[in-house]
């Protein structure tokens, strides 16, 4: 167990470091939480419902619907 | 609400603007790890410190481009779930797999021996960074292998079954929707044509320094070793390149038409070297298809068939059939595609009431006529006709500046080797100016590869108008500004910062 902890402690504190010793990185890793914020909190969340799961209950649904679609004269 | 035409084109523009947008990025990603790898490999076997300063050089552009990146390809998976909900319904079981252990490798393989490539300089051996470096390399192309394994299935479905009950095409051999040829080539040639780029690029970047008289030694090492991985990785494009173009003679032979602007078919058929196709041009009238044209003969027939002498269908052929070289007519392929449909309605009725004798011999109808079925939903049979002019001209546009591409690795070779590369300022301006035409050819490969399947979602089976989600199409052009105007800055970020890490170069800070 103690092991365990001294591996998972040396690899946090490597990446503790890695981010700690980053100059350009800083600049990236902004760009890049700035991205997610934009993708995930605005664009996903407001314009880009899953218009098959927000519509129907269940995948019986789903299933109809899709072959009503294919189907329809 | 109906699905409407202009809802269908906003939606392809919306997913157009994103995979396009998106290959900016991945292409450079996919060759430069390669590049980056190779450096290091050289810097570990000679220990020479100025390698090893070159490395990481690229690794910083490399790291740009990452982050930058990064993401751009997830907004295609919401317009999957929203724009294209009938199209993720029908191939769900099929994507899921490819797209599952792309996700799991690339979270695995990249995420982890990303951080060691970036944050264990000085920290683990020599050797274990090297090999963190390399594994990037294979995670990053072993990504691109399933998404374009996806892709692959799209143009060429094999390995599956169409679930009548779910709606639903099951993977039925999971070893032969990998091994597709389709897939195979299409992975093969789009890897290939991002080591293309990145050695482009890299080529590109250091002649700047070589006509600006600074970090010298740095910039002629980079260009040797991008020339040479160019080079080798440009003769190999060229092969996938014909095998790519094999598969597609075989499995999508109306996209083969649109790209050449044939129109009637022929034995011996040649490749137009150059040409101006006529604008005038309808399908079924006797105007000339070309103002001018610079032919290849049989070239196209060898192509497309491995065969000097092989038959070519035109797009009229395939469009009104050729009983002599037993082509079959798309309005023939509509009948079929109709019955198709009409024996799903049928069983989808008998079903419900508890026929089985009825669903029974539906589905029987339903599976004879099935791999049609696509045509089944065509208005009209020249609705099977992609974009001729786009097709042709994208086609050849990629073809001339990868043979340019080949000369110029060739070239920058032979004057490196003499050691006068340096006094070549027109050869290192060319260099200069191939970096954007490096990302034209992306960008018309992809235009070749998608528009010459139009109208297919999936090739025969599901055209683009029936993929589409019944959503609003304000909706989808207001996202569609969103995109263009959160891509294009990411765009601007990535140039401004590079230009600055490149003006400060491989002697400043990374």
């Amino acid at each position: 167990m103690m092991k365990v902890m001294h591996i998972i402690k040396k690899i946090l504190s490597f990446y503790k470091e890695g981010f700690a010793s980053m100059r350009l990185g800083r600049r990236l890793w902004l760009i890049i939480v700035i991205k997610f914020i934009i993708l995930f909190g605005i664009i996903k969340c407001f314009y880009f419902p899953n218009y098959l799961e927000d519509n129907f209950d269940n995948d019986t649904q789903r299933s109809y619907y899709i072959l009503e679609q294919l189907t329809k004269e | 609400m109906e699905v409407t035409d202009v809802l269908v084109d906003w939606s392809r523009a919306q997913f157009a603007l994103t995979a396009l947008y998106h290959w900016l990025f991945v292409p450079l990603t996919l060759g430069l790890t390669f590049i980056v790898a190779i450096m290091e490999s050289i810097y570990v076997r000679t220990g020479d410190i100025w390698w090893k300063n070159t490395t990481k050089f690229w690794m910083g552009i490399l790291a740009i481009n990452f982050a930058i990146g990064l993401a751009t390809g997830i907004i295609m998976e919401f317009e999957f779930g929203t724009n294209w909900s009938n199209y993720s319904w029908i191939v769900g079981d099929i994507f899921g797999a490819p797209l599952a252990i792309e996700g799991l490798m690339a979270f695995f393989m990249e995420s982890t021996f990303f951080a060691v490539m970036f944050f264990g300089w000085n920290k683990v051996s020599k050797e274990m960074h090297l090999l963190s470096t390399w594994l990037v390399a294979i995670g990053s192309n072993l990504s691109a292998l399933w998404i374009l394994i996806a892709n692959g299935w799209m143009q060429h479905p094999v390995g599956m079954h169409f679930n009548p009950d779910s709606a639903r095409n099951e993977m039925e051999n999971f070893w032969e929707v990998i091994f597709n040829p389709n897939a195979v080539s299409k992975f093969l040639h789009t890897v290939s044509s991002g080591y293309v780029l990145a050695s482009l690029f890299v080529m590109g970047i250091s002649a700047w320094y070589l006509l600006k008289k600074r970090d010298v030694l740095f910039a002629k090492r980079s260009i040797i070793v991008s020339a040479s991985f160019g080079l080798v990785t440009s003769l190999f494009l060229l092969t996938t390149g014909d095998e790519s173009a094999y598969s597609v003679a075989q499995t999508q032979p109306m996209k083969l038409a649109a790209m050449e602007g044939l129109y009637r078919g022929e034995n011996r058929a040649g490749i137009i070297a150059m040409g101006l196709l006529n604008s005038e041009k309808k399908v079924g009238d006797d105007s000339e298809v070309f103002h001018f044209k610079v032919e290849i003969p049989s070239a196209l027939s060898f192509l497309g068939y491995h065969d000097l002498n092989a038959f070519v269908p035109g797009i009229e052929d395939m469009l009104y059939g050729n009983a002599n070289k037993g082509v079959m007519s798309i309005r023939q392929k509509m009948q079929e595609g109709k019955i198709a449909v009409k024996a799903l309605r049928a069983y989808k009725d008998a079903k419900k009431i508890g026929d089985e004798l009825k669903a029974k011999e539906a589905l029987k109808l339903f599976e004879s006529h099935h791999h049609y079925m696509g045509y089944g939903y065509l208005e009209k049979p020249e609705d099977a006709i992609p974009n001729v002019a786009l097709s042709f001209y994208s086609f050849h546009i990629m073809v001339g500046l990868g043979t340019w591409f080949l000369v110029l690795f060739a070239v920058v070779l032979f004057w490196t080797r003499r050691n006068t590369i340096g006094s070549k300022r027109w050869l290192l301006w060319a260099m200069v100016g191939t970096i954007p035409l490096g990302y034209v050819a992306q960008e018309t490969g992809w235009i070749v590869a998608e528009v010459g399947r139009q109208p297919w979602a999936i090739q025969d089976l599901l055209p683009v108008g029936m993929a589409t989600s019944n959503v609003a199409s304000t909706s989808v052009m207001i996202t569609f500004w969103l995109f263009a105007i959160l891509f294009t800055s990411l765009l601007i970020a990535e140039i401004k910062i590079m230009l600055t890490q490149i003006k400060i170069g491989p002697e400043g800070e990374h």
